[in-house]
C-alpha cells in the first residue's frame, strides 16, 4: 500500500459526499464538539453500507479514520503542490493520536464545508497559510481520537481511563500491562462519547512536530506511482484541447471544423465559450487536429494591448499621486526639509506561473450530477463555478484533488477559469472528458503576476538616515471584481498590491505609500508571493540606494531601522554572520542583502555574486535565514525556502512576459527560460528556533532574493539594478 | 503496428509511426509516469531510456521505437532500490515531484556512464531537465549519494 491515497474513479463516491453533507450543515470545521457527535453517528451508520470503510470503522472526525488492521489514514483538506502538506499536517494529527507513524496513509478531502480554511471560510490552498490554519484544528482532531480510543480500552478492562495512556499506536493501562492496538480498538472507540474537553500535548512532549520526518509522498514521486490530474484516465474518457482567442477578451466569429475532423482520432470539434474544442481519443490526435482548424477571431480592443506602451503609460502614472495606502508622519514637510534626496524607478514585468504540469481537468457530467478530477488549490470556488456552468446544485457536483504539478498560484484562480472551461468542454463532448493545456496555452493563456512600476522617493538626513519615504505603486488590482473583493480591497487600495510596501518594518518617522490601479484585459492572478514578488524588490533595492548614497552600509542601514523589530533583525543578523558579511571576498565578487516581512514570516538571504566581461552574471550562494515561529517540519521548511530562492532567481534572471500588438510573445521554455542545474547556486537555509505560532513558509523565500543579487551587483559595480529580469546586456562592461 | 518492449515486455500500438512516444506511452499503454511538460525537448519531463540512451519522448516518434527496449520510470527497479531513488527518499529531493521522473532517468544514464559524477558532469548532463520548484541542489547532492550508494554495493 502506497502512502498516498489517490481516490480511482468510483460510482461509490457520492454516498461518501452525502454522508460529509451532514456535518456541513452543522457549522464550520472550527466548532469540533458542536459537530461531532452527529459527524459519529452518521460515520457508524453510513460505514456500514459501503465496502470502502468497513474495515476503517473508527472515523471520530472529517479528518482520520482508523481501520481493524491499524491503517490510520488522515484526511487533508489542503491541496499537496510540492510545499509538503500530505506529510505536515498528518504530523500535526499524528502527534496528539500517538499512533504509530509507520501506519500513517494520507488522503485528499473530497469539497465539504468540513475542510474550509478556519481563517478564510472556504476550501483553499493558498498564501502559505496551511499550517497556520490547521495547526491547532489537526492536533485537536488526532487528540479527540486518541481520548475515544483510551475510553474504549478502559470500558473493554473496566478500568479508569485516567490510568490509560496512548503510545505508538497502542493504548496502555500501565498498572496491569494490559495494551490493545488501536486498530483492535476501533469498532468500541466508534461507540464512545466524542469528548468536549481535547486538552493537547505539551510541546515538550512531542515526537513529531519540529522533527525532519521523511515525506510520506516522497516514495511515490521517485517510481512514477505519483497521481496528477494528467495521469487521470477514467472509462470512456476523451483528450481535449481549446483553442482560445490570440487576444485576450477575442471571440470566435466562425470556424472550419473539416481539415480537423479528418484528423484520424478526432471525434468531435464544437466551440465552447473560450474557443473551439477539439475532442479526440487521445491528446496527440486533438492536438494535430487543432493545428487543422481554422478560425476567424474578432479580436476586440484587446488586439492593441503592448508592454512597450503599457510600461510608459505606467512609468508617467507613477509620477503622479495615487490613493493613499498609507501614511505616517509629514512625508512632503520631511522631504521638503531634507539634506539631500534619492530618487528611483523600478519595474517588473508579467509573469507566467508555468507549473511543469499543465493545467487540465478530467469531467464526468451527468444530468444529475458532475464528477471532476483536477489539481486544484480552490475547492469550493470551482465547485461553485462548475455546478452554475453544469446547471446543478454545487452539492451535485464532487471534485477530486489529485496531487498538483506545481501550483504557484495558478491553480486557485478566483474564476475557476479552467475547472469552468473543461465543463463547458464535457457538456459538447457528452462523454467523460480531460481538458489538456499545452505550453504554449500555459504561458500564452493570461492569469499573471501584474506587471508593476514603482517610484520611489527618499529624504535624508545630514548623517544620511533616511528621514522620509515615499512610494507610489503602480500595476493592476489582483482582488478586484472577484470575490475576495469586500475582504482585500478597502478605499480602493487592493492589499494584494500594496503588501510588503505598506507594512515596512523600518523605523522611518515620515512615510507615505500610496497606489494607482490601472485596468487593461491582460488576466492577472497571484504568483507564489503575489505583491511581495515586486515590492520585496523594489523597496530592498531602493534601500540600498539610499544606504549608498547616505554613505552607510546596507547591513549596517537596514540594523538601526529595525531597531524595534527583534524578530526580523535576528534574522538579518544570523543571515550577515552565516554569510561571514564582514570578511572580504576574492576581487571580482560581492555580495549583496535583503530581508523582507511576508506571510507573517521574516528572512533575510545574503547572494554572492561575479560578473563576467560579457555580462554573464554568476550567483554563486545564496545564504537564508527565516523565521516562521513553530517549524513543524524542519526538512520541508528547508525545503520551500530553497524553492522559494530558484523560484525567485527564474524572475530575477530570466523570465518576462510581454505583449505586442495584443499577442504575447513568448510561447515555451525557449523564450521563457527557467532556470537550470548549471545555473542553480549553492543554497544554505538556518532557521530560527521559535515557540510562536507557526507561519507561512511556501512563498516568503521568493521575495528577498531578487533584491538581494541587485544589492550586489549595485556593490560590485557601482550600477543600480532597477528592472527585472536583469539582462547581460545591463551588466556589460563597457 | 509498431513493436517493442516497454520495461522488459513486449507490446504492438497501432498509433500513426509519428505520433510521439511519450502519447503511446501514456495514453495507450498508461504508463503515466513519463510526463508532459513542454512538447519540445525542453525541459525533460518525459525523459526515457531507449536501448539505454536517454531521449526526450515527447518529440520522439513513436517509429524509432520500432524493435527497441524502452526503459520508463516505472522499470527502474520494481522497489524503490535503484540507488537514485534511494538517494531520492534519503535526501527529499521531490517538492511537487512532476519533473522528478525525467530527472532521475537523466540521471540514471549520467551513474551507468560515470560512476563518479563532479558537479560539472552533473551541469552538463542535468541541464536539459527544468524542475520549477526548485529542487536542483539536492539533485545534485542525491546524484552524488547515489553514486556513493552504487560503489558501495559494486564493492560488494
Amino acid at each position: 500500500m502506497t502512502a498516498i491515497g489517490f481516490r480511482e474513479p468510483k460510482r461509490a463516491e457520492m454516498k461518501r459526499r452525502d454522508f460529509l453533507k451532514t456535518t456541513a450543515t452543522l457549522g464550520s470545521g472550527l466548532l469540533i464538539s458542536a459537530y461531532i457527535p452527529q459527524w459519529n453517528k452518521v460515520t457508524a451508520k453510513t460505514l456500514s453500507g459501503t465496502s470502502v470503510d468497513a474495515t476503517h470503522p473508527f472515523a471520530p472526525n472529517a479528518f482520520v479514520r482508523i481501520g481493524t488492521d491499524d491503517s490510520i489514514t488522515i484526511i487533508a483538506n489542503h491541496s499537496e503542490m510540492g510545499q509538503g502538506v500530505y506529510t505536515s499536517l498528518p504530523m500535526l494529527l499524528a502527534e496528539d493520536l500517538e499512533c504509530d507513524w509507520s501506519k500513517v496513509r494520507v488522503e485528499g478531502a473530497p469539497v465539504d464545508a468540513a475542510y474550509n480554511h478556519t481563517a478564510f471560510g472556504i476550501q483553499m490552498t493558498g498564501g502559505s497559510t496551511s499550517t497556520t490554519s490547521e495547526y491547532d484544528r489537526f492536533r485537536k482532531m488526532g487528540a479527540m481520537a486518541r481520548l475515544m480510543l483510551v475510553s474504549a480500552a478502559a470500558q473493554s478492562w473496566n478500568v479508569d481511563p485516567q490510568a490509560c495512556h496512548a503510545e505508538q499506536g497502542f493504548v496502555i493501562h500501565a498498572a496491569s500491562g494490559k495494551r490493545a492496538s488501536f486498530g483492535s480498538l476501533a469498532e468500541l472507540a466508534s461507540q464512545q462519547t466524542p469528548p468536549t474537553n481535547i486538552p493537547l500535548k505539551d510541546p515538550k512532549e512531542f515526537t513529531l512536530i519540529g522533527k525532519p520526518v521523511h515525506r510520506l509522498d516522497t516514495p511515490s514521486k521517485t517510481n512514477g506511482t505519483a497521481q496528477f490530474g494528467l495521469d487521470v484516465y477514467i472509462p470512456g474518457m476523451l483528450t481535449a484541447v481549446v483553442a482560445r482567442a490570440p487576444v485576450f477578451g477575442g471571440k470566435v466569429v466562425s470556424f472550419k471544423a473539416e481539415k480537423a475532423k479528418a484528423v484520424p482520432g478526432v471525434v468531435n470539434v464544437s466551440q465552447v465559450p473560450s474557443g473551439v474544442a477539439v475532442i479526440a481519443s487521445g491528446f496527440w490526435p486533438a492536438k494535430l487536429g487543432r493545428e487543422e482548424l481554422d478560425i476567424t477571431w474578432n479580436d476586440g480592443p484587446g488586439k492593441d494591448l503592448s508592454s512597450v506602451a503599457m510600461r510608459e503609460e505606467f512609468a508617467k502614472t507613477s509620477r503622479t499621486p495615487g490613493l493613499i495606502a498609507r501614511k505616517v508622519g509629514d512625508p512632503s514637510a520631511a522631504m521638503a526639509g531634507a539634506a539631500r534626496k534619492v530618487t528611483a524607478e523600478y519595474e517588473v514585468p508579467y509573469l507566467s506561473h508555468s507549473m511543469m504540469e499543465p493545467l487540465n481537468t478530467v469531467v464526468d457530467l451527468h444530468e444529475d450530477r458532475c464528477e471532476i478530477w483536477t489539481g486544484t488549490q480552490f475547492q469550493t470556488g470551482d465547485r461553485a463555478a462548475a455546478a452554475k456552468v453544469a446547471g446543478l446544485k454545487p452539492e451535485q457536483v464532487q471534485i477530486h484533488t489529485t496531487l498538483l504539478g506545481g501550483g504557484f498560484g495558478r491553480r486557485a484562480n478566483p474564476f475557476s477559469d479552467f475547472v469552468s472551461e473543461a465543463v463547458e468542454v464535457a457538456k459538447v463532448a457528452k462523454v467523460p472528458v480531460k481538458v489538456v493545456w499545452t505550453r504554449e496555452d500555459d504561458i500564452r493563456g493570461g492569469w499573471y503576476r501584474p506587471m508593476w512600476y514603482d517610484h520611489f522617493e527618499a529624504g535624508l538626513d545630514a548623517q544620511g538616515n533616511p528621514v522620509a519615504w515615499t512610494h507610489t505603486i503602480v500595476g493592476q488590482s489582483i482582488m478586484t471584481g472577484t470575490m475576495f473583493e469586500s475582504f482585500g480591497v478597502k478605499n480602493g487600495v487592493d492589499s494584494a498590491s500594496v503588501e510588503g510596501a505598506a507594512d515596512i518594518l523600518y523605523g522611518i518617522p515620515n512615510v507615505q505609500v500610496d497606489l494607482h490601479s490601472p485596468k487593461n484585459l491582460v488576466p492577472v492572478q497571484w504568483w507564489r508571493s503575489v505583491g511581495h514578488s515586486h515590492t520585496g524588490f523594489s523597496v530592498e533595492t531602493f534601500l540600498d540606494e539610499v544606504a549608498h548614497a547616505g554613505g552607510k552600509d546596507p547591513y549596517q542601514l537596514r540594523r538601526t531601522l529595525l531597531a524595534g523589530q527583534p524578530r526580523m533583525l535576528a534574522v538579518l543578523d544570523l543571515a550577515a554572520k552565516k554569510a561571514n558579511w564582514d570578511s572580504p571576498l576574492p576581487a571580482g565578487r560581492a555580495r549583496g542583502i535583503a530581508g523582507h516581512f511576508s506571510f507573517d514570516s521574516y528572512v533575510a538571504q545574503v547572494a554572492e555574486i561575479s560578473i563576467e566581461k560579457d555580462g554573464t552574471l554568476h550567483v554563486h550562494k545564496i545564504v537564508a535565514a527565516v523565521d516562521c515561529g513553530r517549524v513543524v517540519n524542519p526538512d520541508t521548511v528547508k525545503a520551500q525556502i530553497e524553492g522559494g530562492i530558484i523560484f525567485g532567481l527564474t524572475a530575477a534572471l530570466k523570465t518576462e512576459i510581454t505583449l505586442q500588438n495584443g499577442r504575447i510573445q513568448q510561447s515555451n521554455f525557449h523564450n521563457y527560460p527557467m532556470l537550470r542545474m548549471f545555473e542553480a547556486p549553492e543554497i544554505e537555509v538556518y532557521i530560527v528556533e521559535s515557540t510562536e505560532k507557526p507561519t507561512g513558509v511556501g512563498e516568503p523565500g521568493v521575495p528577498p532574493v531578487a533584491p538581494a543579487v541587485a544589492n550586489a551587483i549595485l556593490a560590485l559595480t557601482g550600477k543600480p539594478i532597477r528592472r527585472l529580469p536583469i539582462k547581460a546586456e545591463d551588466l556589460r562592461s563597457a | 503496428m509498431i513493436s517493442f518492449t516497454v520495461n522488459g515486455k513486449p507490446v504492438s500500438v497501432e498509433d500513426p509511426p509519428s505520433t510521439p512516444l511519450l502519447w503511446v506511452l501514456r495514453d495507450s499503454l498508461k504508463l503515466t509516469g513519463t510526463k508532459y511538460g513542454c512538447g519540445m525537448a525542453l525541459c525533460g519531463a518525459c525523459t526515457v531510456h531507449i536501448d539505454g540512451e536517454a531521449v526526450r519522448s515527447c518529440v520522439a516518434p513513436i517509429s524509432r521505437a520500432e524493435g527497441k527496449k524502452i526503459t520508463t520510470i516505472e522499470g527502474i527497479s520494481s522497489d524503490l532500490t535503484h540507488p537514485l531513488q534511494e538517494a531520492w527518499i534519503e535526501i527529499e529531493v521531490p517538492q511537487c515531484g512532476y519533473c522528478q521522473s525525467g530527472q532521475i532517468m537523466s540521471a540514471a544514464v549520467l551513474l551507468r556512464e560515470n560512476p563518479k559524477p563532479t558537479d560539472e558532469d552533473i551541469d552538463e548532463a542535468m541541464s536539459g531537465n527544468i524542475c520549477r520548484c526548485g529542487t536542483y541542489p539536492r539533485i545534485r547532492r542525491a546524484i552524488h549519494r547515489a553514486a556513493e550508494i552504487q560503489t558501495q554495493r559494486s564493492a560488494k
